[in-house]
């Protein structure tokens, strides 16, 4: 067995604060003493792992995976894939990615969710996906609508896809969020500008990807996902 | 001029948003979708050791329970194993010791069954940390030294993520009839204030014959949580 080592400090300037008043539910949701620094144990570098038992392969069609045989999710039909890598530029294999998002109208199937465009009987507006060997993922989908959300009276937040990744340890652990290149309301969404840092803030942002995308069916965006590294043995570096 | 370090940057956080259920527990939100959703059994039919519930609510600095959180649970099995490669020894067939739980709408309330972890290794420099200088000895990988195993208390590691938080919250639940362990453990003894070290400490009770904890969470105000950057 491999000398179990540590993983890199989390940049906490690269990460949004947790009391960020633009987005106003953080106020009262906020821890306000200093998070207790960690060394990491076994506890913090062991996590779950998941095989192709626990999921099936349709779990990562969108727009399929809810409809009626024969029928499909309506809205513009996207692949969204990339790789999941660790900082050190290292390809995580067999992890799982989730995704959840609104339909192509923005609209949620949640029983919270009352904005009052349509359900769309043939999305669900959930997926899930193992990455592949070489730590490549992708999902096929339709591209999800902007909606409003009460934070300011008039707030709207740009399409986006929520993604929940695990990658080898619990300290690594991760939810955010995929937006798509070009929309006007990125720069505008009060959850966007929790983020400190424009260069962060991009590290969010789809990139359109015509290469992968497939002629007269779906446009493609590519997304990167980076979970914490991993100090390497060599320097002794043992828990 | 320098040369660049070529690390890449983490993917920053966000909020998991008040629909975190659609993707991670899609009954909740009002639809079947899935063959098998996940995190609903942590140990498993085969696990070892001693069956318990763990409950509890997560509150917010208005004293108000929050009704959208998900909370996921990382422990090792009774034997003080985790099922993962890095950690020395066996589980239980089917034993995965990882659970997803949500908070009911209405009451916030949130539970899981589970079985009693053991206690696990420390990390080497954690157990020199709170030892007397006059015991300094050398130790292994995984804490062994000539006293033998250096060892955190029995403990389950919480990530807490919802609306309104930015970036998933580490806690770990520990339990109060371990109170000679939990007197000896490094993390607890990392905390400075005495007082805040009880926000970790579930309390036992029992109903019909099985060990319940209670865990309340507090995000903010008066007795606030102990949160960890793990
Ligand atoms: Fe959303």
């Amino acid at each position: 067995m491999p000398t179990p080592a540590e993983f890199y400090q989390r940049d906490r300037d690269w990460h949004p604060p947790a009391n960020t008043p633009v987005y106003k539910t953080s106020v009262t949701r906020s821890p306000q003493y200093a998070l207790l620094s960690l060394q990491q144990s076994v506890s913090e570098i062991t996590g779950p792992t998941f095989g192709h038992n626990d999921i099936d392969p349709m779990d990562r069609d969108l727009i399929h995976n809810y409809a009626k045989d024969g029928s499909s999710a309506i809205g513009e039909r996207i692949i969204l894939h990339g790789r999941v890598l660790d900082e050190n530029a290292r390809p995580i294999p067999n992890t799982l990615v989730e995704i959840w998002q609104a339909n192509a109208g923005g609209r949620y199937r949640h029983k919270k969710d009352t904005y009052l465009a349509p359900i769309d009987p043939n999305f669900g507006g959930c997926g899930r996906t193992l990455t592949d060997e070489n730590g490549y993922y992708f999902f096929r989908t339709v591209k999800p609508g902007a909606y409003p959300w009460r934070n300011y009276v008039n707030s709207w937040r740009p399409a986006h896809i929520h993604m929940s990744i695990f990658g080898t340890a619990f300290c690594q652990r991760l939810i955010t969020q995929c937006y798509f290149e070009g929309d006007p309301l990125i720069e505008k969404c009060p959850i966007v500008n929790t983020i400190p840092g424009l260069p962060a803030q991009a590290q969010l942002v789809a990139a359109l990807d015509m290469n992968a995308s497939v002629p007269l069916d779906s446009i493609a965006y590519k997304f990167d996902v980076v979970l914490r590294g991993r100090r390497a043995t060599l320097f002794e570096n043992r828990l | 001029m320098v040369q660049k370090l070529d690390y890449l940057k983490e993917t920053p956080s966000q909020t998991a948003g008040p629909y975190v259920h659609i993707g991670l527990a899609p009954g909740a939100a009002g639809f079947d979708i899935y063959r098998q959703e996940l995190g609903w059994d942590i140990a498993g039919p085969n696990a070892r050791g001693e069956r318990i519930r763990v409950e509890g609510i997560v509150i917010d600095a208005t004293g108000s329970p929050i009704k959208d959180v998900m909370l996921e649970a990382w422990q090792a099995n009774s034997e003080g194993v985790y099922a993962h490669p890095e950690s020395p020894g066996e589980v239980e067939e089917g034993f995965r010791g990882w659970g997803r739980v949500i908070t009911d709408f209405e009451t916030g309330e949130w539970g899981f069954d589970t079985v009693k972890p053991g206690p696990v290794p420390a990390r080497a420099e954690m157990g020199r940390s709170v030892r007397p200088a006059a015991e300094e000895e050398l130790v292994d990988t995984y804490g062994r030294g000539h006293a033998g195993l250096r060892q955190m208390a029995p403990h389950i590691n919480l990530w807490i993520v919802a609306r309104g938080i930015n970036i998933g919250l580490n806690t770990r639940i520990y339990f109060d009839d371990e109170a000679e362990a939990n007197a000896k453990d490094p993390v607890i003894n990392l905390i400075e204030w005495e007082r805040r070290r009880r926000t970790l400490i579930a309390k036992r009770t029992m109903r019909d014959g099985m060990p319940v904890y209670r865990f309340d969470i507090k995000l903010q105000g008066e007795d606030e949580t102990v949160f960890f950057d793990i």
